[in-house]
């Protein structure tokens, strides 16, 4: 180690490296998703939206858990089942729309899910997914096995009902729950202080908690480590079982809300972010690309002594070609057949 | 066995419960058996970690139930008013229904969603509506509407089996009628319909409360010579269409009856469906008998009169075979 300041949090140098390499993994995904509407028009339909500035708050989240454990989140969903392990082939392949997707090509960008990795899927409609992971989490609690379930939403959701109404029912029966609130400053496309009352009022949006008598932590989302130490602690603290805990995690996000929407034929393409279209913050958004997680993260590592730079660019060079092959595969993957547009409406075809 | 329409409902849930252990009942005040008393002595038998009082959250507690279903549970939620259903549509409509078709089959959502509908306890308009037309218009919802102790507790059985959300639709009215039931109470398909009431001339598709009344419209009707055929379609959707239409083609007459506002009522859709399968089949347009467009009134004189009942029946009857 050559920075004494550094802090591994209990992590072997392996270990940090292997979370450095997921966050670099993310944001190459998420960097192809966005290059596919200029390189290649009309691929994409429809809505995605990008995880980049949440790299560290995603891979430092799913580091605390252990297999058995489960997650839900929302339609900003690529990144965690890349943290989890999930085939990004088939992901890119269900942002195409291609029969080979994750999902067959019936859910695309905001639909994800790998149930056999834990993931429990998504909600398209803000904040709809927590009570899911409230009610995995009492399914764990009854059975018994002490696993715990993650619930990601970002702070728009915090002001639904579902969030409210979730969080009093989790403290009340103790449930082995993880709400985190990845607070990304925009609720789309209004400022997180134009629509929250704590946030207007100087507040964090962790104060919520309170109203519920959970532990409420604000955590500095950019720092992976950071994030694994708080949601370590609230993962134990459910996996001993002792209750729900809200964990607000700040992070920038570095793309717009999402790309463009218009009719078959329109180009879709991603906007300027708001800080800028909306609010001409320009120099908000440039330190933000200064304090960029991903960077930010290689150069402590490199600080440490933990990571050299040949290790470095090998694993952005990997990244890059495991993203250039599943951009490679989506593409040249057939989309499903039309009259597969009927199945999986139930279990079973009505006769 | 003598029971009642509330009791058989309970017992299948027993039933069901002892049978296996992943079955678990939740909702607002279901450890005291609810209002209607259908969960009492639930939370005795099976104690209080499988029939779990919730906070009246109708978004969340639908919400938990999606979440326990996905992760190995088959939860049984009660909202104990369909019009309390409005609360939690978001978690019905746009996550319990579309779970596995936008998961591409990954991702089952095998819960049950028993509530009741229906006037006639002076509830006013926000205790009293008939919704089900709303959940028959979703796809990826499987919806029962029973309108006999026996049909309850048999679709029950089979909802709880069942691997695709299930809506149960009671009614509030048919809680406490008494009827003879087997000592064993057989799982009854969903999808499929019962005849009870076989005759020649007229066929009335009825659901829920106006069977019991299309019945009695019946015995009126006999006396003058009419031979009318009750059917009770008890799955909504999916809709056991073969059985509705071979009544058709023998009476070529139908009424539909439901409690429900005619206007965009289930019974429009049965209407369209028939009229295009056995156009020829048919001797006079099909009619429908349902409740007029407005909401439901306090005031005993006004609900009495805003409610279809069997005269209404009797009236569509005559009104289908030009009499």
């Amino acid at each position: 180690m050559t920075d004494p300041a550094f802090d591994p949090r209990g992590l072997a140098p392996d270990r940090l490296v292997e979370l450095y390499r997921q966050m670099v993994r993310i944001r190459e995904f998420e960097e192809r998703v966005k290059r596919t509407f200029a390189e290649h028009p009309g691929v994409i339909r429809g809505h995605t939206h990008l995880a980049d500035g949440a790299e560290a708050s995603i891979v430092g989240s799913v580091a605390a858990l252990r297999p058995g454990d489960q997650l839900t989140a929302t339609y900003r969903c690529h990144g965690y089942p890349i943290a989890l392990g999930s085939d990004t082939a088939a992901m890119m392949a269900e942002i195409y729309g291609r029969a080979t997707g994750t999902c067959g090509g019936y859910g695309g960008s905001m639909h994800l899910c790998d149930p056999e990795r834990g993931f429990l899927g998504t909600s398209g409609i803000v904040g709809q997914g927590i009570p899911h992971a409230t009610g995995a989490a009492w399914a764990a609690q009854i059975r018994g096995d002490r696993d715990v379930v993650l619930g990601f939403f970002g702070d728009g959701a915090s002001k639904q009902g579902a969030f409210h109404e979730s969080l009093n029912i989790a403290a009340l029966w103790k449930l082995p729950v993880v709400y985190v609130l990845e607070n990304n400053s925009f609720s789309a496309g209004v400022r997180t202080e134009q629509e929250d009352a704590n946030a207007a009022a100087g507040e964090p949006l962790a104060t919520k908690a309170k109203a519920y008598s959970m532990p409420g932590v604000t955590v500095d989302g950019g720092d992976p480590l950071a994030v694994y130490d708080a949601l370590s602690a609230a993962v134990a603290r459910a996996r001993a079982g002792e209750g729900p805990t809200l964990v607000e995690s700040r992070v920038y996000r570095l793309s717009a809300h999402g790309n463009s929407i218009a009719p078959p034929g329109v180009p879709l393409h991603y906007p300027e972010h708001e800080a800028i279209s909306r609010f001409g913050a320009v120099e908000e958004y440039e330190a933000a690309k200064r304090g960029d997680p991903v960077p930010r993260f290689r150069a402590a590592l490199v600080a440490a002594g933990v990571l050299g730079d040949a290790p470095a660019r090998s694993i952005a060079a990997d990244a890059a070609e495991e993203m250039q092959h599943a951009v490679d595969t989506a593409l040249a993957a057939p989309f499903p057949e039309p009259a597969a547009a009927l199945e999986h409406v139930y279990a079973e075809a009505p006769a | 066995m003598i029971t009642t329409y509330a009791r058989a409902i309970g017992a299948a849930l027993a039933t069901a419960m002892r049978a296996d252990p992943s079955v678990v009942v939740l909702g607002e005040d279901v450890s005291v058996g609810g209002p209607f008393t259908v969960t009492t002595g639930l939370a005795e038998e099976f104690g209080a970690g499988r029939v779990l009082d919730t906070p009246i959250s109708e978004a969340a507690i639908c919400g938990v139930a999606i979440g326990a279903a996905q992760s190995g549970l088959r939860p049984v939620l009660e909202i104990m008013y369909v019009d309390f259903l409005t609360l939690a549509l978001d978690q019905l409509v746009n996550q319990a229904a579309k779970a596995r078709f936008m998961s591409g089959g990954q991702l089952g959502v095998p819960m049950v969603l028993r509530t009741q509908g229906g006037a006639g306890q002076r509830g006013a308009a926000q205790h009293s509506q008939s919704l089900e037309s709303w959940l028959c218009h979703v796809p990826g919802l499987k919806v029962v509407m029973p309108s006999r102790a026996v049909d309850a507790a048999g679709l029950l059985a089979s909802a709880i089996a069942d691997p695709d959300p299930v809506v149960v639709v009671e009614n509030k009215i048919l809680y406490p009628r008494r009827e003879q039931l087997p000592e064993v109470v057989e799982p009854v398909p969903i999808g499929v319909a019962a005849t009870l009431r076989p005759g020649r001339d007229v066929t009335v598709l009825a659901m829920s409360r106006m069977v019991s009344e299309s019945l009695d419209a019946a015995d009126q009707l006999a006396a003058e010579g009419v031979e009318v055929e009750v059917v009770d379609p008890r799955t909504l959707v999916p809709l056991d269409l073969p059985a509705v239409l071979d009544s058709v083609r023998r009476t070529h007459h139908l009424v539909v009856a439901h409690e429900a506002v005619a206007h965009g009522g289930f019974g429009a859709e049965i209407a369209a469906t028939v009229q295009k399968a056995a156009f020829d089949d048919l001797d006079a347009p099909v009619e429908r008998v349902g409740a007029p467009f407005q909401p439901i009134p306090l005031s005993p004189g006004l609900e009495d009169a805003y409610l279809p009942d069997a005269a209404s029946v009797v009236a569509a009857v005559r009104r289908v075979l030009g009499r």
